[in-house]
């Protein structure tokens, strides 16, 4: 049988099992295929390496399980990045199932670099308006956020005694995964209140962000895994992300396939038809 | 009255909180910080409201035995036994090992990250069933496809390494996203927002009224 006329009758099963196997083996025997980090990954990595030590830094992680393999790892990441810097982290999350989810990443992360709870880094968990919570911010972060991820009031924690509103904090991080998240972080906190911040999103979010990277709102973004493979590379770990482009990599040149041999058998069906 | 007190409302709070974002005094913004915590407070009964609603189109379905009721009755178990089991731990409920924490981890967490990983296997399939270049614009699309996502792996970049840097695939990729993407996206973001401003104002001077009783 020839080519086309084979694609023409094939099973999508086949396309599934190939995706599947594609998708596990290099995670099995990982193939350690070189990285280069993009200029708005750069962006990203270079504003938080330019905070002064001991800087106080808002981390919003606006995601749930379902968006957890794209943007765990660069939380992980920049949580590293921003302990080794001695900054002070204060974690919120505008996404109802994610929080429980931010909370034991944070948590985990804190553990294994020494972090101590409310005088290094503090979760102020969930709080559910979306922007109006953003706006909220900008007056009173403790107003917004009373009690902490625990339920334990948030003026009791040393990290959070000289913390009034967003002009407190040198940068904030929103790693986020759709609505809300860092769109709407440019659009009530960046523009309004003028701070530095930079964003982790995903894939598919990504391209909607490019205009404020160019206009500066953005500093810098990790797009994915993708960027928080690079990300990760350029702080010389080799981390989830990374292990997890090997299989991305494969599967996007199985999708292109995919597209080409699916317009192969169209063409020659339309050849077939003419002749 | 009915319909005169709510338009009279939207109009004079829409307008106070446009006044608000110019006007930083405290006669000004103190109410406006009420009025947008009140906002949160709204949403927050939403939520309760959008749960008791949940449960009572499901209960409905499974009473009237409609299409698909069998997978009602397990939304509607799984959605009271959460509520219950966090209910009963109480403030705690998101603690380390506790009950609720353990539906989240074991129950919730894995079935979501399952539901948008099957999206890899539609997306193989609908590429090679689906995308159809019959035009040149779907050529067009097709091929600036084919850049971005070779572009965003390393192996896409490990296949043009030795080509001059201004024809790899990653520096195409990075152009298409800054230049051509960037320019239709912001045709697209200034657009909506000239849209949202219109229909705020539409809302404001009471034009648009769908809001409150699905009229136009």
């Amino acid at each position: 049988m020839r080519l086309p006329a084979f694609l023409e009758n094939l099973d999508r099963r086949w396309i599934f099992l190939a995706t599947g196997l594609l998708v596990l083996l290099p995670l099995l025997w990982p193939l350690n295929l070189p990285l280069e980090p993009s200029p708005p990954v750069r962006g990203y990595h270079d504003a938080i390496a330019a905070l002064p030590p001991g800087s106080r830094v808002l981390m919003s992680c606006d995601y749930d399980p379902a968006m957890r393999p794209e943007l765990e790892p660069m939380t992980r990441t920049t949580l590293r990045q921003l302990f080794e810097k001695r900054c002070k982290v204060v974690v919120v999350a505008l996404y109802q199932g994610g929080a429980l989810l931010v909370d034991q990443i944070v948590n985990d992360v804190a553990r294994q670099r020494r972090q101590r709870y409310g005088v290094d880094y503090i979760n102020l968990g969930y709080k559910a308006g979306n922007e109006a919570v953003l706006v909220l911010m900008g007056q009173s972060i403790p107003g917004t956020f009373p009690r902490d991820q625990n339920g334990a009031d948030v003026r009791s924690f040393p990290i959070m005694r000289d913390v009034r509103n967003y002009a407190s904090f040198a940068l904030i991080v929103s790693i986020s995964g759709g609505y809300p998240g860092t769109r709407e972080y440019v659009q009530q906190v960046q523009g309004r209140f003028h701070i530095p911040l930079v964003a982790g999103v995903t894939a598919v979010t990504a391209p909607t962000l490019y205009p404020y990277l160019q206009t500066g709102q953005l500093l810098g973004m990790l797009g994915g895994m993708a960027g928080a493979a690079e990300y990760e590379d350029l702080r010389l770990e080799r981390g989830q992300a990374s292990h997890g482009m090997d299989a991305q990599s494969l599967a996007h040149v199985f999708i292109a396939l995919c597209i080409l041999m699916g317009n192969v058998v169209q063409w020659e069906r339309r050849r077939r038809e003419a002749s | 009255m009915k319909r005169e007190v709510p338009l009279l409302l939207t109009a004079a709070i829409g307008l106070f909180m446009i006044l608000s974002f110019f006007v930083p005094h405290h006669a000004v913004s103190v109410p406006a910080d009420f009025l947008q915590q009140s906002a949160v407070i709204v949403v927050a009964f939403g939520i309760v409201l959008g749960g008791a609603n949940l449960l009572r189109v499901n209960l409905e379905a499974v009473v009237k035995r409609q299409g698909d009721w069998p997978y009602k009755v397990v939304l509607i178990v799984s959605l009271v036994a959460t509520v219950l089991v966090g209910l009963i731990e109480g403030r705690d409920f998101q603690a380390a090992g506790t009950r609720s924490t353990w539906i989240y981890d074991q129950v919730y967490s894995p079935m979501s990250s399952a539901m948008f990983a099957l999206l890899a296997f539609f997306i193989a399939s609908a590429a090679f069933r689906a995308f159809r270049i019959r035009t040149p614009e779907a050529g067009l699309l097709a091929l600036a496809a084919f850049i971005v996502m070779l572009g965003r792996v390393p192996l896409g970049h490990v296949l043009t390494a030795g080509l001059p840097p201004a024809l790899r695939i990653e520096n195409l990729a990075e152009w298409i996203m800054d230049v051509p993407q960037n320019a239709a996206k912001r045709a697209i973001l200034i657009g909506a927002a000239l849209g949202v401003m219109a229909t705020g104002l539409r809302v404001i001077l009471g034009i648009e009224r769908s809001y409150f009783s699905g009229e136009d």
